[in-house]
């Protein structure tokens, strides 16, 4: 399967983010279920000319692409013209590259939200009129239009996340080889289900201090950011607290909130992003699936249920008091 | 003349296009197009001040701690902060990190595939380079990402996640160390730096560094088998210290600050009398000339906007160019060790007469494997002297109305970040990125930026569509489109 990768009005940062994955061989991963890398901005050994053609080729259906991944906003201002993002030595809007080469592929892959929602770029007031391939924020529709779907029959694949996680992008291509991603495994914003149907919230390893609303104030304190410095964890659709990130971390393991970044408009939460809203003392945004009148109850009784240790240490940057040894054996 | 336009230029990180005036064979006069326009500036603007620590990193995806970094210190002089020295240590590791992973991403992924281009095929050491450097297939690439990899879990203790964390705070970092972790770090740099002693330099790392002259160089670097050295002996053969210069003048607004001063001072090295002078960075404005931007007067960046005009004569980039005192100046790794009085770097670029050659290809290289040499080193010192115990972030209140700037430098140069906050509220954001000044237009006097400089008078073989030599010396800078124009 022939993969091109574009790069649009993003930072190039899901690329960087790829090159981290904890495969031993990466491109040698990718090639042994199929996948060739017909073209990458940051890898390929074509430049200028060389690259125009290879586009061309993908472009008019000269070359076949299997793979389309495009990762960046689309930028369709000014004026719907397109020209706040002109692919280099072609004169040519990207958004009228990536309309063209999205025909001709099988599969499209939006690699991170801004490709998949409009993201940060979209931040604002909008200026370049970011949006995403198939949804603007939460809206279907995006460049491609609500009904698209790829050659292949799949609506674009959305591997949303700011950056996304290597191992996001690596499975979903090779779920996509071994016959194993389909319509089905897609959510209802078309992210791999793999990864978006968990909560970061699972395998945190703040869970102590969530149990207790044991919370923190101010950063770089141990516990709960939920309450106070605007964490989304359980609501965020992603496994990063079992998956992890950089071999051993992720927002909440760096001691930084969940800024719910695989979501659509993660970009305007509508508040300060450490900052938790909240109306008369308890939070807007509660946990996912939970009723409000239980979680008020649970969240009270928990709380004057906090033991001596979780509660100082939440207000630490390091633990002050330890786990009890027990004298009677564990039982 | 003719006109010769290259463009997507592949292997850089973000969008750039050259266009080319060639006269007899060779560059008469070059223009650098970034044609990429986001708007953060004024997508900042309105915003809660501390909202900037979300957004910034974002700019881009390979300088995105030295954002952070920049808009944290400019935070930091708003609100009246500085940090613990645990938060210091831990900051100066999290920015080295990404510094030495952006020198080696460069080295082995953008650089060094270039030499295993069809065009060499008639080198003697054509064979052997296209084994180990070719783009995608070469063995160096299928060596270095794991290695790069297991480095990175160095940004997952101490940031969370590489790119885009939001551990980096006015005060300090939210990630205190624990005693366990201080170890796993250790481990994690000895791991690395066994890796670059085998396979990047074939020597110690202290050796390296200590390398004071281009003899020195050269005699340390014949017949060594490893990556390093094979480049220097290509370079040699190409005579690429002889191409790619820009300016005389570099700057560099420092690294790395200790307890006392900086491991890399801020400075300004003059090529043309070989001695270095104090940074004002009052002397720092903006042309927008050449820019699709409006505004006719040069701003400084403290006052500087930012708002698109596309229908604007003369002007053929989204990039502003900033001046030093009127002049041009190049910024990056070589600035930096030619700033710090690194004796080689300095050597590298002198002419036979002991004058100034200016900025080249190899000069350029070589410093930043200079900058990895010296900083791993230096990481393990700082791992060292974190304290578990000891707070890593001071806290405190942003006043209503404020004004901070944040200075700092990315892997590819001098970043600065320029806030005005009023009312609660971001009411002015202005960042002028490494490559900004590298890949700057003209400015007002017609003056062209250091690499459209450095470009005029390359030979253009007729039979070359993409030049290699002039893509030798794009690369040489390892520009950063994405942040050139934010």
């Amino acid at each position: 399967m022939n993969l091109l990768w574009l790069q649009a009005g993003g930072c190039g940062g899901c690329t960087l983010s790829l090159l981290g994955a904890d495969a031993r061989d990466l491109l040698r991963q990718l090639e042994d279920v199929g996948i060739r890398v017909l073209f990458h901005p940051a890898l390929s050994e074509a430049s200028g000319p060389e690259a125009l053609a290879i586009l061309e080729d993908a472009a008019s259906g000269k070359v076949p692409v299997d793979i389309l991944c495009v990762e960046g906003a689309v930028l369709r201002g000014p004026n719907g013209s397109g020209r706040f993002h002109i692919l280099a030595g072609t004169g040519i809007p990207m958004l009228d590259w990536v309309q063209r080469l999205a025909g001709q592929a099988r599969h499209v892959f939006a690699i991170g939200s801004c490709t998949a929602f409009g993201g940060v770029p979209a931040a604002g007031e909008n200026s370049t009129d970011a949006c995403g391939l198939q949804f603007e924020g939460d809206e279907k529709g995006g460049i491609l239009g609500a009904e698209w779907q790829s050659a292949a029959g799949l609506p674009v694949v959305n591997v949303a996340g700011c950056p996304t996680h290597p191992g996001w992008v690596v499975d979903s291509l090779m779920a996509l080889a071994l016959g194993q991603l389909q319509a089905r495994d897609l959510d209802a914003l078309q992210r791999p289900r793999f990864y978006s149907d968990q909560l970061v919230h699972h395998g945190c390893p703040r869970n102590e201090f969530y149990e207790f609303k044991a919370s923190a104030h101010k950063p770089s304190e141990l516990g709960c950011l939920m309450e106070n410095l605007g964490c989304k964890g359980t609501q965020a659709h992603a496994d990063c607290n079992t998956r992890v990130w950089n071999g051993v971390g992720s927002c909440l393991r760096g001691g930084y909130p969940c800024i719910s970044c695989t979501e659509p408009s993660f970009e305007e939460p509508g508040h300060p992003f450490m900052e938790t809203p909240k109306v008369a003392g308890i939070p807007i945004g509660l946990p996912s699936d939970m009723p409000k009148a239980w979680f008020v109850a649970l969240a009270a009784l928990s709380k004057s249920a906090t033991p001596k240790r979780v509660r100082e240490n939440a207000a630490a940057d390091h633990p002050v008091v330890m786990p009890a040894i027990r004298k009677t054996g564990l039982k | 003349m003719s006109k010769l336009v290259l463009g997507p230029f592949n292997r850089v990180e973000g969008d750039l296009e050259v266009s080319l005036e060639v006269n007899d064979g060779t560059v008469h006069s070059a223009r650098v197009n970034a044609p990429l326009y986001r708007g953060f500036e004024p997508m900042l603007l309105g915003k809660a001040p501390l909202d900037a620590l979300a957004i910034v990193p974002r700019i881009c995806g390979i300088c995105s701690v030295a954002q952070s970094a920049a808009a944290a210190s400019a935070l930091a002089e708003a609100m009246g902060l500085t940090p613990p020295p645990n938060g210091r240590l831990a900051r100066n590791l999290i920015q080295a990190g990404e510094n030495l992973a952006d020198h080696l991403t460069h080295f082995y992924l953008f650089f060094m595939p270039d030499f295993a281009r069809a065009a060499y095929a008639a080198k003697p050491w054509f064979a052997e380079t296209e084994g180990r450097f070719k783009a995608q297939t070469g063995r160096a690439t299928a060596e270095m990402l794991p290695a790069r990899a297991g480095f990175m879990r160095l940004q997952g203790y101490l940031a969370g996640k590489w790119p885009h964390t939001m551990a980096l705070q006015p005060g300090g970092t939210t990630r205190a160390v624990l005693a366990a972790e201080k170890i796993r770090l250790y481990a994690v740099l000895r791991e690395f730096r066994a890796w670059l002693e085998s396979t990047l330099f074939g020597d110690a790392l202290e050796t390296v560094a200590a390398l004071d002259s281009a003899d020195a160089l050269r005699a340390w670097a014949a017949g060594r088998q490893a990556d390093f050295p094979r480049f220097l002996a290509l370079a040699d053969d190409l005579g690429l210290q002889q191409v790619g210069r820009a300016g005389n003048l570099f700057l560099s607004v420092g690294a790395y600050p200790g307890s006392v001063g900086s491991l890399f001072p801020a400075g300004v090295w003059d090529g043309a009398k070989g001695r270095r002078a104090e940074l004002d960075t009052a002397r720092i404005v903006e042309d927008l000339s050449h820019a699709w931007l409006a505004g006719d007067a040069p701003q400084a960046p403290a006052q500087g906007q930012t708002r698109p005009l596309l229908e604007k004569e003369d002007a053929y980039t989204w990039c502003k160019a900033p001046r030093y005192g009127g002049q041009v100046a190049e910024v990056g790794a070589l600035a930096r060790q030619l700033v710090a009085g690194q004796p080689l770097a300095q050597d590298l670029v002198r002419n036979g007469q002991g004058k100034s050659a200016g900025g080249n290809v190899t000069a350029r290289i070589v410093a930043r494997m200079l900058e990895i040499a010296a900083l791993i080193p230096a990481m393990e010192n700082w791992v060292q002297q974190l304290a578990p115990g000891e707070p890593f972030c001071a806290h405190g209140e942003l006043p209503d109305a404020a004004i901070g700037v944040g200075l700092t430098e990315a892997a590819r140069g001098s970043l600065g970040h320029w806030l005005t906050v009023k009312h609660g509220a971001i009411a002015g954001y202005q960042i002028i990125a490494p490559t900004t000044w590298n890949f700057s237009p003209r400015d007002a006097t017609g003056t062209p930026g250091p690499l459209e400089q450095a470009l005029v008078g390359l030979p253009i073989p007729k039979d070359e569509a993409a030049p290699v030599l002039v893509q030798h010396v794009v690369r040489s800078f390892d520009p950063c489109m994405v942040c050139t124009v934010h």
